[in-house]
């Protein structure tokens, strides 16, 4: 199996188009933290003005802030990215011509199958690395560190600069299942096409369509929401929630909600397993006319 | 001889069309097996299913004694295949393609030995150039090499002249006799050109809309006896008054434009050549037609297509 996945990954680092991602990232992140470099006062003014009663110490833009703005803001972008190339995984064979070629060699569909769905879940894992690096260990070099403070609806969460980084482990974490859920579920849709944008455009679309089903407020759809995987997608956020005491004092190494993380990582590995076994089923009766 | 493929009441339906219908053929050991039909006959289908990429609706194949089915990974050992257009990584290097190939096929070759299967192939010089760059009939060499990577005993290619220029379909048509006499394998070869398939097959079969109609050893289907001989000569009246005036008569069919038609064994053409240079008639060509094409023709579409030579 592994020869299989690292055949494929081979495939996909030498295509040029694999390193758009990248660079789509590097760029992104490089221009907000440009931005908040240069400007990050107004952002911290406009951030917390309206809270009159605060006073502040220390350095509130630091890199932690800044990767959490970061993040925020681009795991709406990041599918997208991973999208490009797990959509890709057949129907891209399929419209080279390479597919018919690759299946009259001695191995099993299913295994094959698993090895381009593995070499996708780690092109998704070491861009959400690069990620991670270019928006957290970046952040940290250009802006420093320091206590955490996060602006929620209706209160204010102080972490000590001791306490974050782990937490930025688990959200990269359970970032790396969602977005592999993302990758399994265009992989599927790889598999009844012979080119690529078909796949693309509709594991997008899906995805907004079940984003926008999940924020809306209707009673109806209340009962699906909990079985949406774009629903738990987002609660990464729950790392930086923490208990307080009696005194509302963050309670170091602690996470509010640690159960709802736990339900939201099985709910993303159901889908995960659903999408790749009804990708396996399909393709091994799939007849390769192409 | 061994039977390496047999194919026993093969059958596809894609929806209500069927594009096999109960189709049964023995390959046997060595041979240079000839897949013969009209464009939609059936022939890429059967093949395919032969290397399972697609499913049967109905019957059975065995590899080399092995059931597909049952042993899928087995029986695709000992074949090697180009299907169609020989569609490789056009971002990758001919070598890079044959080393990937060969590593989904479950080997690791040495280099020397890479080179050693594009040399076979005439590729070695643009070993390293991006298969992007090359032409069809490269493409098609390079797509040999792959299928022969993993050394299968059965060599299947689907239509390995299509698209190819006239230098590039005698480079395949001495690939294919070159992987029979030297390197013993079985070849298996479809083609809806009549004339590539007398060259190089030593038993043919023929289906059309998906049904077998003939199945048979290449020597006795291709008759010599039945060659076509078109003559063409500086005088074709001068020529017929020759050719009336002598032993050839029997031979002689309807002239057609300016050609003169004998129905002859080829064996005989060298002597026709002689008389007519010594009757002082200038002969440009004497060129035999293809037996097979009548046959072919009525097998496959009625009598109508029989009056190709009946003027």
């Amino acid at each position: 199996m592994w020869q299989l996945t690292s055949i494929e990954l081979y495939k996909i680092f030498r295509r040029p188009r694999t390193y758009i991602s990248f660079a789509a990232i590097t760029a992104l992140i490089g221009a907000v933290q440009l931005g908040l470099k240069v400007d990050g006062q107004s952002y911290v003014d406009f951030m917390i003005g309206s809270i009159s009663s605060l006073e502040i110490e220390g350095n509130i833009l630091n890199g932690y802030l800044i990767c959490y703005i970061i993040l925020q803001m681009l795991l709406v972008q990041v599918p997208l990215l991973v999208t490009l190339i797990s959509a890709d995984m057949i129907s891209g064979e399929a419209n080279m011509g390479t597919l018919r070629l690759v299946l009259t060699k001695p191995f099993s569909r299913t295994q094959w199958l698993l090895s381009k769905f593995f070499a996708a879940s780690i092109y998704t894992l070491l861009l959400l690395t690069w990620m991670a690096c270019m928006a957290l260990f970046g952040s940290m070099l250009i802006f420093g560190t320091d206590d955490m403070m996060l602006l929620k609806s209706s209160y204010i969460v102080i972490l000590d600069d001791t306490d974050v980084f782990w937490r930025y482990v688990g959200a990269f974490g359970f970032a790396a299942v969602s977005m592999v859920a993302v990758a399994a579920l265009g992989f599927l849709l790889s598999i009844f096409s012979e080119n690529s944008i078909g796949p693309i455009v509709t594991t997008m679309s899906i995805i907004v369509f079940l984003t926008v089903l999940s924020t809306m407020n209707i009673p109806f759809y209340n009962y699906i929401r909990p079985y949406l995987f774009v629903t738990h997608m987002n609660n990464w956020k729950e790392f930086f929630d923490v208990q307080v005491n009696a005194e509302n004092q963050s309670l170091t190494g602690t996470i509010q909600n640690s159960s709802r993380i736990i339900n939201s990582i099985i709910v993303l590995l159901l889908h995960i397993v659903a999408f790749v076994g009804a990708a396996v089923v399909i393709f091994k009766k799939k007849d390769i006319t192409t | 001889m061994q039977p390496v493929i047999e194919v026993q009441g093969l059958s596809k339906h894609f929806g209500t069309f069927q594009a096999v219908n109960d189709i049964s053929f023995t390959v046997l050991k060595g041979d240079v097996y000839g897949f013969l039909g009209q464009n939609g006959a059936g022939k890429s289908t059967t093949l395919r299913m032969l290397l399972s990429l697609i499913t049967p609706t109905s019957g059975t194949i065995n590899i080399v004694g092995q059931s597909l089915s049952e042993n899928r990974t087995g029986a695709l050992r000992q074949m090697g295949a180009v299907i169609e257009k020989p569609d490789v990584y056009k971002y990758l290097s001919a070598y890079d393609n044959l080393r990937l190939f060969a590593r989904l096929s479950g080997i690791k070759p040495t280099q020397q030995q890479l080179m050693q299967q594009l040399e076979m192939v005439g590729l070695a010089e643009r070993a390293k150039d991006v298969v992007k760059t090359f032409s069809q009939g490269m493409k098609q060499r390079l797509g040999i090499a792959i299928a022969l990577i993993h050394e299968p005993s059965i060599v299947i290619l689907d239509e390995p002249t299509n698209g190819l220029d006239p230098q590039g379909i005698a480079d395949i048509r001495n690939l294919i006799l070159r992987l029979s006499r030297e390197m013993h394998k079985t070849v298996v070869v479809s083609s809806h050109l009549l004339s590539e398939i007398e060259q190089v097959a030593t038993r043919v079969l023929i289906i059309d809309k998906g049904k077998k109609l003939v199945e048979g050893d290449a020597t006795t289907l291709f008759d010599p006896a039945q060659a076509i001989v078109e003559l063409t000569c500086d005088n074709p009246n001068a020529a017929l008054n020759v050719l009336q005036q002598s032993q050839w008569p029997q031979y002689l069919q309807p002239q057609r434009q300016s050609h003169i038609v004998l129905k002859m064994h080829r064996n005989q053409i060298p002597a026709l050549n002689a008389f007519l240079v010594q009757s002082n008639i200038a002969v440009y060509s004497l060129q035999p037609k293809h037996s097979l094409e009548d046959y072919f023709l009525q097998v496959t579409s009625g009598a109508q297509h029989v009056a190709t030579y009946q003027y």
